[in-house]
């Protein structure tokens, strides 16, 4: 599977320019972005001309390359500038993952990620439906096949960026009288499906990802159907990425959060060089929180990383690799609302302010989303069945 | 063989939505409506049933994911 191809100097490099983009177009609108609830087009854009939105894709296919590690880093770094932003971005990043490890067998998979290398195009999911309360193993829509073609029809509750994206991968039932959770992916190009709006997105938090609910209807070729069941696409590559990409990121918005309490920190001793401010001993603390959150991600990655490099399909859905990628969410999550709370206590009223430097409120709102989107609470109530029969 | 033992339990313990005589030994078990709890309380009947204990390598959705799976396993850790 994918493997490391970019030096720590060719992507040192990449990084500065992801900064630069960052402080320059993500960072400028992200307010805008928040506000209007907006989808983030300046800084997908930038991203697109730095050819990052086939990162994932291996070099021999004409993409950068860059590991999983590398990947998580460009999110945690997008996440610095612009929540919206870095969320769109690790979403694409999730679907173009789940095309490079299980589809690339196939010619039309092939093709397309050639095409996705190229024009730098978007990829949106579709992956809940109304009805299953978020359970992403099993659908109601089914594709339809016929003629060499297949039709389909799903309701979605969510789909973040659909009317941005250029492709759409959704999931669906094999055959109308296949089960519940006989499912497999299609990838549906923009001419091939239609999409009508049946909720806005009018929310708390990660407003510029624009997630609103659709109905979707596509037609296009058989050959579009992913040639693994969606179960393997999900244990072996969607659940850890997922929980991988957004841990990054949302270390990211963390790490730029508690950047802002180290300048309001900086500037009370400055004023009052002899006594320390109690914020100096918060910022000391809410740092350890930063650490631990940051450091999960890397051993989640490690772990995640070796599991890639064996190559046993069968570890993926070992109980304990899917409790610790589920672990590694519900901290990271958590972890995200109590820096953010921390800093905004250290900051003081300008980080409560809209309208100030120091301004926390878009992160404080983007960190209530983390436990809310794929909801902690399911992810404990799986985890308690996996924990009671789990051995160290 | 453990087959007939597992297809017991199974049915005593899987709370599957298809019955467990209409299922052939390699139908999917996920499919026929086994959840993760009741993996758990399937996997502790298991363990009592055949005196043994699930290693950590064992402990995986594919394992259950088949009558003949988790006779396999079984059958393995009585050897």
């Amino acid at each position: 599977m994918t493997k490391q191809t970019v030096s720590e100097n060719e992507f040192s490099q990449l990084i500065k320019e992801v900064h630069s983009i960052g402080g320059e177009i993500v960072a400028p609108n992200a307010e805008d972005v928040d506000v209007k609830a907006r989808f983030p087009k300046e800084g997908i854009e930038a991203l697109k001309s730095l050819k990052l939105m086939s990162a994932y894709v291996p070099a021999e296919l004409g993409g950068m390359g860059l590991s999983l590690k590398q990947v998580s880093k460009v999110c945690e770094v997008l996440g610095g500038y612009c929540g919206s932003t870095a969320m769109v971005y690790a979403m694409h990043k999730i679907q173009v993952a789940c095309l490079v490890h299980h589809c690339l067998e196939v010619d039309y998979f092939k093709d397309y990620v050639q095409t996705l290398v190229n024009e730098q195009r978007l990829i949106a999911s579709a992956t809940t439906e109304i009805g299953k309360g978020g359970d992403l193993l099993s659908s109601f829509c089914a594709v339809e096949v016929e003629n060499g073609d297949f039709t389909l029809e799903k309701k979605a509750p969510v789909i973040s960026y659909a009317d941005y994206a250029d492709d759409l991968l959704l999931t669906a039932r094999r055959s109308p009288d296949a089960a519940k959770s006989d499912q497999v992916g299609v990838l549906v190009s923009k001419s091939q499906y239609q999409v009508e709006p049946i909720s806005d997105w009018d929310t708390l938090g990660f407003r510029g990802t624009c997630s609103s609910g659709y109905v979707v209807t596509a037609k296009a070729s058989q050959e579009q159907i992913t040639p693994v069941p969606f179960t393997e696409v999900l244990s072996q590559t969607m659940h850890p990425f997922s929980h991988i990409v957004w841990g990054s990121l949302w270390t990211g918005i963390a790490a730029s959060a508690v950047a802002k309490a180290r300048l309001f920190t900086k500037n009370a001793m400055r004023k009052n060089p002899n006594m320390p401010p109690i914020s100096s001993i918060r910022l000391a603390e809410v740092e350890t929180q930063l650490h631990t959150m940051r450091n999960n991600v890397l051993a989640a990655i490690d772990d995640y990383q070796s599991l890639l490099d064996k190559n046993d399909s069968d570890s993926f859905t070992n109980f304990g690799f899917t409790i610790r990628t589920n672990n590694l969410k519900i901290n990271s999550s958590k972890l995200l609302i109590d820096i953010v709370g921390q800093a905004m206590m250290i900051c003081g009223i300008a980080s409560y302010r809209n309208n100030h430097d120091l301004s926390l409120t878009r992160h404080i709102r983007d960190a209530y989303g983390a436990s809310l989107m794929v909801n902690n609470d399911r992810i404990i109530m799986h985890n308690s069945s996996l924990v009671v029969m789990h051995k160290e | 063989m453990a087959i007939e033992k597992v297809r017991d339990i199974l049915s005593t313990h899987g709370r599957l939505t298809t019955p467990v005589d209409s299922l052939e030994d390699d139908s999917d078990l996920y499919q026929a409506g086994l959840t993760s709890l009741a993996t758990v309380g399937l996997m502790l009947a298991l363990e009592d049933e055949f005196d043994i204990e699930f290693p950590d390598s064992a402990l995986s959705r594919k394992t259950f994911g088949s009558i003949e799976a988790i006779a396999d396993t079984v059958d393995d850790l009585l050897e």
